[in-house]
């Protein structure tokens, strides 16, 4: 298979050490003098946004960042729990760039990019260098520096955490330093505002028509470059664990203004999350990985076993995980370890009222820390009772906030009877395709974080979305986009009176006077549960060719009706969330359609992509690197209507190999 | 239905900041306990739709209680009943049948309400653009491991700045100050070795900022921390004083 010339992913030349040292040295430069001239437009304040938003300003671009919440603060990067990986080797355990390279690869079932993956791992220390510089509060150990813990995937410990709140401890300082340059007055920030659409000219993107969302104005703003940092579309499924609005308009706008979408059914869906409660539920949370360090995931042995957990004697519990997998155990990837749950419940081992749960059991970290606690004390004859009670201890300072949660949800206590979990849609591996230098393939637009395809590949391991934001935002973009803003300093600011912008802007106006006067009987929220139903039973945890052609029948249908039938209150003019919604579903479902013709194309099983027809006969993904080594990079050609572009991928550096956590 | 709980809703109506605004009544049945209070609204929402009546409006993001963005105010305390629970955290299960539960936005002059329950808190984002951080370039850091830093002060520094910005505390005050609010970055930033450079000036010129956009001062009741929904402690104003009182002393100019 030959690479389609429409996608040039612009790789350095090179042994793959050196690509990135050396392309850096390379990469043109801007003279600080006409920074000051260009203008870079950056959407969404998460880790990739806040980190590129301050770290160009500092390098004196001006720059206008947006976000839609009311406060930088608040992106979904926030709620990440578990921690972030860099292959600092203070373990002394073994760990290196290549290593870290390589279990990116291997987890991401082949599917990604080497030369990207490699300077990820290769700037991966740089970046807990700068966040402790910036006062990120990591966690530490008696001696006063850095503790780590281990993730899945890997059998090295190479994670850096904050308790249960990483992703809020770095966000908090990424958004430090954003709200630095903005107090310097080099960051204009854009709070509660939405990007409905780029602004194409000549051939490049110059601009966004972004609405404000107190006032309902629809405001232009001009820029040399565009930067979408929004995120991924795991909330195409409804109940996810992601944040209420996070979305994928500003991609889908992108995409539909021609930037390519790379891989959009490589979708994750994460082991353990509280499971579903009931048909109110506006959205699921997630337990982070980490509890699989100390945690065991076990289910009775017996069907339908009624039983309280405690009355299920030891050898009446099966241990699926350690079971299957004995030298990873309960740290395989997580794709392996969502379709292990599901194959026990559906055999009918799944246990809690809806039977779709499994046990995540700490009772033996208990037993194991007080242990240690006992030991470290001096304390003799310890009953088995206070032994506990200083394991719970010990328990509770390294993941308290994740117990307290789960108690609140659920109103049951962890620290008494054991979890249930199950696996719920988390992250999306897919996002807009983008070349070396993270541009898609829109000139001047780029894409950072979740919201680009590059680094994951079919799966995505723990703790290294937050690395990767970061990577992107502090390490990466900064010297890649002088490759196109060095041809761009003789580009004068255009002025938003330009007929394309006066065009893009009456395109969104349209729409939204369209939503807002069809008047039907549905609220947007209605329409979002009937497409996330779609979306989980057909293009979920498994998928087979019939059911994907049933959802894309289903999701055109729903399309239909919806722009025939929808029901959105309020005004145009005025703060109207329902407004926001009706937008967000809306790109949702165009979404949903070609996300099941990307799992119809792959006719393969890889990460998180499971075709019922390809399994091996232990019910393993059942890759084929003959028909499928490649991105997907869809291009959009007008209603439900693609053409697939395929980017070869080659590896240089890795054996290929069945992937095995046995 | 899927619960069994009938309950009757008093809530803010605010057309927008130039409009007064008035409680509203609404009567919901069949609320599951196990629901969140925002799924609670979520119902209410749902239900005004039907009726063709404008759907309440409310921030909330993340629902699982670190994104800080949900912030009503519960009979009478912000993020109702509980302690050490955002509202998207708290569930019915906290209410019982027949109950009467009045709902408002944060009060505070310095958070101006935009529609019904959303209230506009970019005073925050402004306190921190005035000295929040540290002054440390991309680029510029070190081996992260040469800065060792004491175990007890990182773990102090985590609990400051565990601080997820919801306004709580400032809803809860009499006075609507955000001493807890600043006090906690304050904190953060001032047990930290990284931290030491900007001290003075950070807590000065923060400070500063807080007065400037309206916010109240602090007369010791308390409430701030009571209400604070991830155990912020009062320890952090007193630390700020010091930082403050140290400044204003040390200062050259």
């Amino acid at each position: 298979m030959a690479t389609s010339p429409k996608l040039d992913a612009k790789i350095p030349d090179g042994p793959l050490e050196s690509k990135w040292t050396k392309y850096r040295s390379t990469v043109p430069l801007v003279n600080p003098a006409n920074k000051r001239n260009i203008e870079v437009i950056i959407i969404g304040t998460g880790l990739a946004g806040a980190s590129a938003a301050s770290t160009l300003a500092e390098l004196g671009y001006k720059v206008k960042a947006f976000c839609f919440q009311d406060s930088a603060r608040r992106a979904h990067s926030i709620a990440a729990q578990g921690g972030i990986n860099a292959a600092k080797n203070y373990q002394n355990d073994g760990d290196s760039v290549y290593r870290l390279f390589y279990d990116t690869i291997k987890g991401g079932d082949y599917r990604a990019r080497e030369a990207n993956v490699y300077r990820l791992a290769e700037v991966s220390g740089n970046i807990i260098d700068q966040c402790v510089a910036a006062g990120v509060p990591f966690a530490r150990e008696y001696g006063g520096l850095l503790s780590n813990r281990s993730f899945g995937g890997t059998q090295v410990q190479r994670t850096f955490y904050a308790a249960g709140q990483t992703g809020q401890q770095l966000l908090l300082g990424a958004y430090s330093g954003l709200q630095r340059q903005v107090g310097a007055g080099t960051v204009e920030m854009y709070t509660r505002h939405e990007m409905l659409d780029i602004v194409m000219i000549d051939g490049k993107c110059r601009g966004i028509i972004a609405r404000n969302l107190v006032t309902g104005e629809l405001e232009r703003h001009f820029g040399h470059a565009v930067l979408l940092c929004t995120g991924g579309y795991g909330n195409v499924f409804y109940l996810s664990t992601n944040a209420m609005g996070s979305n994928v308009t500003a991609a889908w706008k992108a995409h539909r203004k021609g930037a390519f979408f790379g891989n959009p059914c490589f979708t994750q869906i994460h082991p353990t999350c509280i499971p579903v409660s009931g048909d109110h539920q506006s959205k699921l949370t997630l337990m982070s990985e980490s509890l699989r360090n100390d945690g065991r995931i076990w289910v009775p042995k017996k069907q339908n076993d009624n039983r309280p957990a405690d009355q299920i004697p030891e050898d009446e519990r099966d241990y699926y995980l350690e079971r299957r997998y004995p030298a990873f155990g309960n740290l395989v990837p997580r794709d392996i370890a969502s379709r292990a749950a599901k194959e026990r419940c559906d055999a009918g081992y799944g246990v809690g009222t809806s039977k779709m749960a499994v046990y995540l059991d700490y009772y033996a970290a208990y037993e194991r820390y007080g242990k240690g606690e006992v030991n470290k004390r001096g304390i003799h004859n310890a009953s088995h009772d206070q032994i506990l009670e200083l394991g719970k201890a010990v328990v509770k300072e390294k993941y308290g906030n994740l117990f307290d949660m789960y108690k609140q949800i659920t109103g049951e206590d962890p620290y008494v009877v054991p979890m249930r979990i199950y696996p719920a849609v988390h992250y999306t591996m897919g996002g807009l395709w983008v070349d070396y230098n993270l541009m898609t393939t829109v000139p001047g637009l780029y894409a950072l974080g979740e919201a680009n395809f590059s680094d994951h590949g079919a799966n995505r391991l723990g703790a290294s979305a937050l690395m990767q934001g970061l990577a992107d935002g502090y390490f990466v973009i900064p010297y890649t986009i002088g490759a196109y803003l060095a041809n761009e300093i003789r580009t004068k600011s255009i002025s938003v009176d330009h007929p394309a912008f006066v065009e893009a802007e009456k395109e969104v106006r349209d729409r939204i006077t369209k939503l807002l006067t069809i008047k039907g009987t549905k609220s947007p929220e209605a329409y979002h549960k009937e497409l996330g139903k779609i979306m989980w039973d057909k293009c979920g945890m498994a998928r087979n060719e019939q059911g994907l052609k049933e959802a894309i029948q289903e999701i055109r249908a729903l399309k239909k009706e919806f722009w025939s039938n929808v029901k959105v209150m309020g005004d145009a003019d005025e703060f109207n969330p329902e407004l926001d919604k009706a937008n967000r579903v809306a790109d949702f479902i165009e979404l949903g359609e070609l996300m099941c013709m990307d799992a119809l194309d792959r006719n393969e099983s890889c990460g998180g992509h499971f075709r019922e027809e390809y399994q091996t006969e232990e019910g393993e993904a059942k890759r084929d690197d003959e028909g499928y080594m490649y991105v997907s990079a869809w291009e959009y050609q007008g209603d439900s209507a693609w053409e697939l572009h395929k980017e070869e991928l080659n590896y240089e550096n890795i054996k290929i190999a069945q992937r095995s956590y046995k | 239905m899927e619960g069994n709980m009938n309950l009757t809703l008093q809530v803010w109506r605010q057309k927008n900041s130039r409009t007064e605004g008035r409680m509203e009544s609404y009567k919901l049945s069949g609320i599951s306990e196990d629901m969140s209070f925002l799924e609670m609204f979520d119902v209410l929402n749902e239900q005004l739709i039907v009726e063709g009546k404008e759907p309440v409006a409310f921030d909330h993001d993340c629902r699982e209680g670190i994104c800080g963005a949900c912030s009503m105010y519960i009979n009478g305390r912000p993020h109702g009943p509980l302690q050490g629970v955002t509202t998207c955290q708290l569930h019915m299960r906290s209410f019982k049948d027949g109950d009467t539960i009045v709902v408002e936005p944060w009060r505070a002059q310095a958070f101006p309400v935009i529609k019904d329950l959303v209230t506009d808190r970019s005073s925050f984002d402004r306190i921190i653009s005035a000295g929040g951080f540290i002054s440390v370039n991309t680029g510029n850091a070190q081996d992260a491991n040469s800065i060792p830093v004491p175990k007890e002060d990182a773990d102090a520094s985590f609990m400051a700045a565990a601080c997820i910005g919801c306004g709580a505390c400032v809803a809860a005050c009499k006075n609507a100050s955000a001493m807890l609010f600043t006090s906690a970055k304050i904190s953060q930033l001032a047990l930290l070795p990284q931290g030491q450079a900007e001290n003075a000036t950070r807590a000065i010129k923060m400070i500063a900022q807080m007065d400037e956009e309206g916010f109240g001062a602090c007369t010791n009741t308390g409430a701030c921390a009571a209400e604070c929904p991830k155990g912020i402690s009062m320890e952090n104003i007193a630390r700020m004083n010091r930082e403050y009182f140290a400044a204003e002393i040390g200062t050259k100019e």
